[in-house]
């Protein structure tokens, strides 16, 4: 068989399907392995662009503004998720530094950064920026890597094991990063590759 | 073949003759190496996937092993020095009443990894023979694995945040354990093991079974 426009893959199991459109709002589906292959959302990029940005602004105050407060008759400490960060960077420790910039900082701020820089642009009908298929690949590739809603989960124990020992106020930036999570939740529901990367391919070609 | 309307049935790319590439599902003819369309390299089935999977189960695994023996928590309160490793942590959170949060700590840290650990293993070693399971519940076993994995991270953040709150000087000081950095390792590496699985093999033995005994 010759490859063609219309020939597409199952990521998952590798089953060939023969792609003429999508009906508008419809998902195409693999007929063996049921993943989702095709999502005809004419919105979905300039969603998936407008959940990027926000975010992107969010995380700004969720790395800067303590997103956690501790205080107690004698004691007061507050923890911004930079300094949760480096409390590591010291002797055996500092892999977890690190591990903990990646997961909570670096890898979201990347994965995003790249959704922006990949899908910006179409969303003004404008052509794609170099680079812009490498962007695309990272962000997907990232995508198990990014772990802020974890960390999430983190804040919500570490509230409870302290309870006892001093009242605990949140901060700006915790309720900054339960709204990334909401966030990014409804932007990976927009995602199908398939439409993704037609978009991109039918913007190089104007 | 019958390839007339929007599908054709259940036939792979790679014995159509063509490569399907991962990441922006685009087929390619065989033996092209990198994707024309999204620069992502091509391979119809990954043969070092077996290899890639069992080492990083292997190292994983080492992991796991001091992460349950070393603590994962050191307190210090007016000189006094406590210690409690995962599992000791989430006895702890339950003497506290807190009984639903010791349940998603006990849940992340050890039930989380240890059925990781189990069915990729199961995985890995069942897609390598004929076998009667239906394809799908395998797919959605290692769709399981490959989503929950990220979760065991929890315990670690959770040790961060504490760190990074707890600084009192003489009255009260928590410290991040050995354990911590084990821990963290461990899931990692069992992550990288889920991700080096290739999902399409699932099929491809199935595919052979029932075409040596039609049913």
């Amino acid at each position: 068989m010759t490859p063609s426009d219309d020939l597409v893959c199952c990521p998952v199991c590798d089953t060939l399907h023969e792609i003429h459109g999508v009906e508008e709002g419809k998902r195409l589906r693999c007929v063996r392995c049921n993943t989702v292959i095709a999502v005809d959302r004419p919105e979905a990029i300039v969603r998936i662009v407008v959940l990027a940005t926000t975010s992107l602004v969010l995380m700004f105050i969720v790395i800067f503004f303590p997103f956690l407060e501790l205080r107690n008759g004698v004691f007061d400490s507050r923890a911004s998720v930079f300094e949760t960060a480096m409390t590591f960077n010291r002797g055996v420790m500092a892999p977890l530094a690190i591990a903990v910039t990646l997961f909570v900082i670096v890898l979201p701020v990347t994965r995003l950064v790249s959704f922006v820089w990949a899908l910006g642009p179409l969303s003004f009908d404008r052509p794609p920026l170099p680079g812009a298929a490498f962007a695309l690949r990272l962000a997907e590739t990232l995508r198990p890597w990014a772990m802020a809603e974890i960390f999430m989960i983190g804040v919500a124990v570490a509230l409870v094991k302290l309870g006892d020992l001093a009242t605990l106020a949140m901060g700006p930036a915790f309720w900054s990063f339960a709204a990334i999570v909401f966030i990014t939740a409804l932007q990976d529901t927009q995602l199908s590759k398939y439409s993704i990367w037609t978009a991109l391919d039918t913007a190089s070609q104007r | 073949m019958d390839g007339t309307g929007h599908r054709i049935a259940a036939l792979t790319a790679r014995e159509a003759g063509l490569v399907g590439c991962r990441h922006c599902t685009r087929v390619s003819p065989i033996g092209t190496q990198t994707c024309p369309r999204c620069g992502g390299s091509l391979e119809s089935r990954d043969r070092t996937s077996m290899q890639r999977v069992w080492a990083w189960w292997i190292v994983g695994l080492m992991a796991y092993i001091p992460a349950n023996l070393y603590p994962m928590l050191l307190t210090r309160t007016v000189g006094q020095v406590t210690d409690a490793t995962i599992v000791g942590g989430v006895i702890e959170l339950a003497h506290h009443g807190a009984y639903g949060v010791a349940a998603i700590v006990f849940f992340a840290s050890v039930i989380i990894p240890v059925g990781k650990f189990i069915a990729i293993a199961y995985l890995a070693v069942i897609v390598r023979r004929p076998h009667g399971h239906k394809p799908s519940q395998l797919l959605h076993l290692y769709e399981v694995v490959e989503w929950i994995g990220r979760w065991s991270m929890i315990d670690v953040f959770v040790v961060a945040i504490l760190a990074a709150l707890v600084q009192f000087n003489l009255l009260a000081t928590i410290n991040p354990g050995v354990a911590a950095v084990c821990f963290a390792l461990s899931v990692v590496f069992t992550m990288l093991a889920a991700i080096s699985f290739d999902s399409r093999r699932i099929w491809d033995q199935i595919r052979r079974t029932s075409d040596e005994s039609p049913a």
